[in-house]
């Protein structure tokens, strides 16, 4: 017998024809002269055969997620459902009128995992913060059908001078996830998500913290003062991103001098007035750093 | 008779005008002491004599407002040094601003005087001068001297000194930001392209009651690596959490903020009573964008002090520190009490551009309420480069 391929994918098509051949069902009279013999469970994309007990003919219903169909079969032979028809997991309908109606619902699941969906939050972050890198993975079949079965997703995170965390999490309700404290190293940082020999990565930068320890030297020059830091660090020893801005200040005969300037090569540099002699400060962000006391200018 | 009629009321209305205009030109103008008032214009041929100091200055305002140069010079004294058509040149582009300075999109809307002190031969009059520019109305109170020059009065002109920029190069080797579009067509995976917007944090809020309503004020800072464009919303939530208003840091916030930058920021809520605000909820909105760390701007010689009319302010110069032409320079200062709380936020355009490696003076306001409590202070420069916009 062959598939009749009148497939709607309308699924409020599906739904309506669904109701109407279920209400037939329903108050049709019990009889015994058909019965639908069907698979416990189906994979999506793969084919399926329904038995069907009695002769003559039938009109055969099958509803499902994104499909509704109706074909003329022949009772006694049996109904080969195409893979095409069970792209979608879920719980399909079968229906059976000849004198009376039959139906019988079988589930279609989703096929093995053939993508991995892998997000991961946030996309910078500054190295040695607890908690601060979060993943999660889900599995999708080549259907888009999301795995529920438990699967054991591996987890691994590798910074630029050291392997962070390897992890192996079981799926629960398609869904694994980790979270874990970011490294000390600034640089890319690699996560990869893994299913057997399917997998996904992600790259976040890591980047510095705040400056730690600012140190200032700075001299009297015919310009003006000019002040610099020693290379800007934080405080696991990373250079703190070019364009972080260092704000010297400096004091001195009731005047305050003050110049944002942005670290260029680890260095951030300024030119202060003022001829009297001044106490010169620094700081970023939160982080301060050392005074200078520079002398007056001679007369 | 009908036609001696005629020609009787034809001479007599022809000799009335004769008079009327011949006593116009003779007589002196009876501007004397009007402040503020326009004065008319002389007629061509006919010189004006100011018989006051008050005069003199409503003529060279008035010339200023109708960029009328000629009329306005002639009321300067002579002694001003401002002999050749360069000098005049001079006058007149202190008054009109230059290399695409805030003065240059501005036009005196009016003028009040305050005499301040008079003998028989010199003057020193205070002027509120009031400019309409693209940013809103500003004012500006300026003192100007005058001496009696003959039968009449006139203006003693200091010429500004304007910074004079000599020919070099400069070699710019600061930072830029470039924003690149991620292309999706490569990995159309979900979740496989994103880039978080960047981290800023409000570092403090106050709220406070002023003249004007309430005001909400304090300092963000952005914690991220990148730069980010800021922007900071209150909402006034009342009794019964109902929000009154709510409003936005408009140009009263450095928006382009740098790595670890901290940019003061203010919002007005005009004729709301703080009393009848319950609550204040504060919502800090970035974005990643392109940006430059050039040009670097120095805050120079800071200090509180008062302006001619006793009234707090603090001053200071801006000195450009890289080699690009800051048309516009905006300053904004927080002013903090003794335990770092900030108590008030001020801002001020500067009417002058900020010529490379160049400096310009600049005052912003603050209550006198307030003055007493400051202790510290923090000033940042916005600034708009027509190269640019």
């Amino acid at each position: 017998m062959s598939w009749s391929t009148n497939i709607a994918c309308r699924i409020p098509d599906a739904r309506l024809l669904a109701c109407a051949a279920l209400i037939a069902a329903c108050l049709a009279p019990p009889s015994s002269a058909q019965e639908l013999r069907l698979p416990a469970s189906a994979s999506a994309g793969e084919a399926i055969t329904i038995s069907a007990t009695g002769s003559g003919r039938a009109t055969f219903y099958l509803a499902g997620p994104g499909i509704s169909s109706k074909s003329e079969i022949n009772l006694g032979e049996e109904i080969r459902i195409p893979a095409a028809s069970l792209h979608y997991a879920g719980e399909y309908l079968a229906i059976l009128c000849s004198d009376t109606c039959r139906s019988a619902s079988f589930d279609v699941n989703p096929a093995q995992p053939a993508t991995l969906s892998f997000l991961v939050h946030p996309s910078r972050v500054p190295d040695n913060q607890p908690d601060s890198v979060s993943g999660v993975a889900f599995p999708f079949d080549h259907f888009s059908n999301l795995v529920l079965a438990p699967l054991t997703v591996n987890f691994h995170a590798a910074g630029p001078k050291e392997s962070l965390f390897s992890r192996s999490v079981s799926t629960h309700d398609g869904v694994a996830w980790f979270r874990t404290s970011s490294g000390k190293a600034a640089g890319a940082l690699h996560i990869t998500a893994s299913i057997g020999d399917l997998s996904a990565q992600r790259v976040l930068a890591q980047v510095a913290s705040d400056p730690c320890n600012l140190r200032i030297t700075g001299a009297r020059t015919p310009n003006g003062i000019l002040v610099e830091t020693a290379p800007v660090h934080d405080c696991a020893g990373n250079q703190v991103s070019d364009g972080t801005i260092v704000t010297f200040t400096a004091v001195g005969s009731g005047e305050t001098s003050t110049v944002d300037a942005p670290v260029k090569g680890d260095v951030a540099r300024a030119r202060l007035t003022g001829s009297g002699p001044v106490v010169i400060s620094v700081a970023s962000g939160v982080a301060m750093g050392n005074e200078l006391h520079i002398a007056g200018a001679e007369q | 008779m009908k036609n001696i009629r005629k020609w009787t009321i034809i001479i007599a209305l022809v000799s009335a005008t004769v008079i009327l205009i011949a006593a116009g030109l003779f007589q002196s103008t009876g501007a004397r002491g009007t402040v503020g008032i326009a004065a008319g214009r002389a007629l061509p041929g006919f010189a004006l004599s100011p018989d006051t100091p008050e005069h003199a200055l409503t003529i060279l305002l008035n010339g200023v407002q109708r960029r009328d140069w000629k009329q306005a010079l002639s009321v300067v004294a002579r002694t001003s040094g401002l002999a050749t058509s360069e000098d005049e040149q001079s006058f007149a582009q202190s008054w009109t601003g230059s290399s695409g300075s805030l003065r240059t999109y501005s036009a005196l809307e009016g003028f009040d005087l305050w005499p301040l002190h008079e003998t028989s031969n010199d003057a020193q009059i205070r002027v509120s001068l009031r400019w309409t520019t693209p940013v809103g109305p500003i004012d500006h109170v300026r003192e100007f001297h005058l001496t009696r020059s003959g039968d009449g009065w006139a203006v003693l002109w200091t010429p500004t000194e304007q910074p004079a920029v000599p020919a070099q190069v400069i070699p710019v080797t600061y930072l830029r930001w470039d924003l690149i579009a991620g292309n999706a067509q490569g990995d159309a995976a979900w979740g496989a392209h994103n880039l978080d917007a960047p981290h800023v944090r409000i570092v403090s809020m106050n709220a406070v009651n002023s003249a004007e309503g309430t005001v909400v004020m304090g300092e963000v800072e952005n914690v991220d690596t990148i730069p980010a464009f800021v922007n900071v919303n209150a909402t006034l939530v009342g009794a019964g959490a109902t929000p009154i208003d709510e409003e936005n840091s408009f140009d009263k916030i450095l928006h382009v903020l740098l790595p670890k930058e901290v940019s003061p920021y203010r919002i007005d809520f005009p004729g709301i009573d703080l009393a009848k605000v319950k609550n204040v909820r504060m919502d800090v909105k970035a974005a990643l964008v392109p940006a430059s760390a050039d040009p670097v701007i120095g805050v120079m010689n800071q200090k509180m002090d008062h302006d001619v009319q006793g009234n707090p302010v603090l001053r200071g110069e801006l000195l450009n520190q890289s080699g690009q032409t800051v048309n516009i320079p905006h300053v904004i200062a927080s002013f903090s009490d003794s335990s770092g709380r900030v108590i008030w936020v001020s801002d001020g355009y500067v009417d002058n551009a900020l010529l490379p490696q160049s400096s310009q003076p600049f005052a912003v306001q603050l209550p006198r309420s307030i003055a007493s409590q400051v202790r510290s202070f923090h000033v940042v420069v916005n600034q708009y480069s027509l190269q640019n916009s």
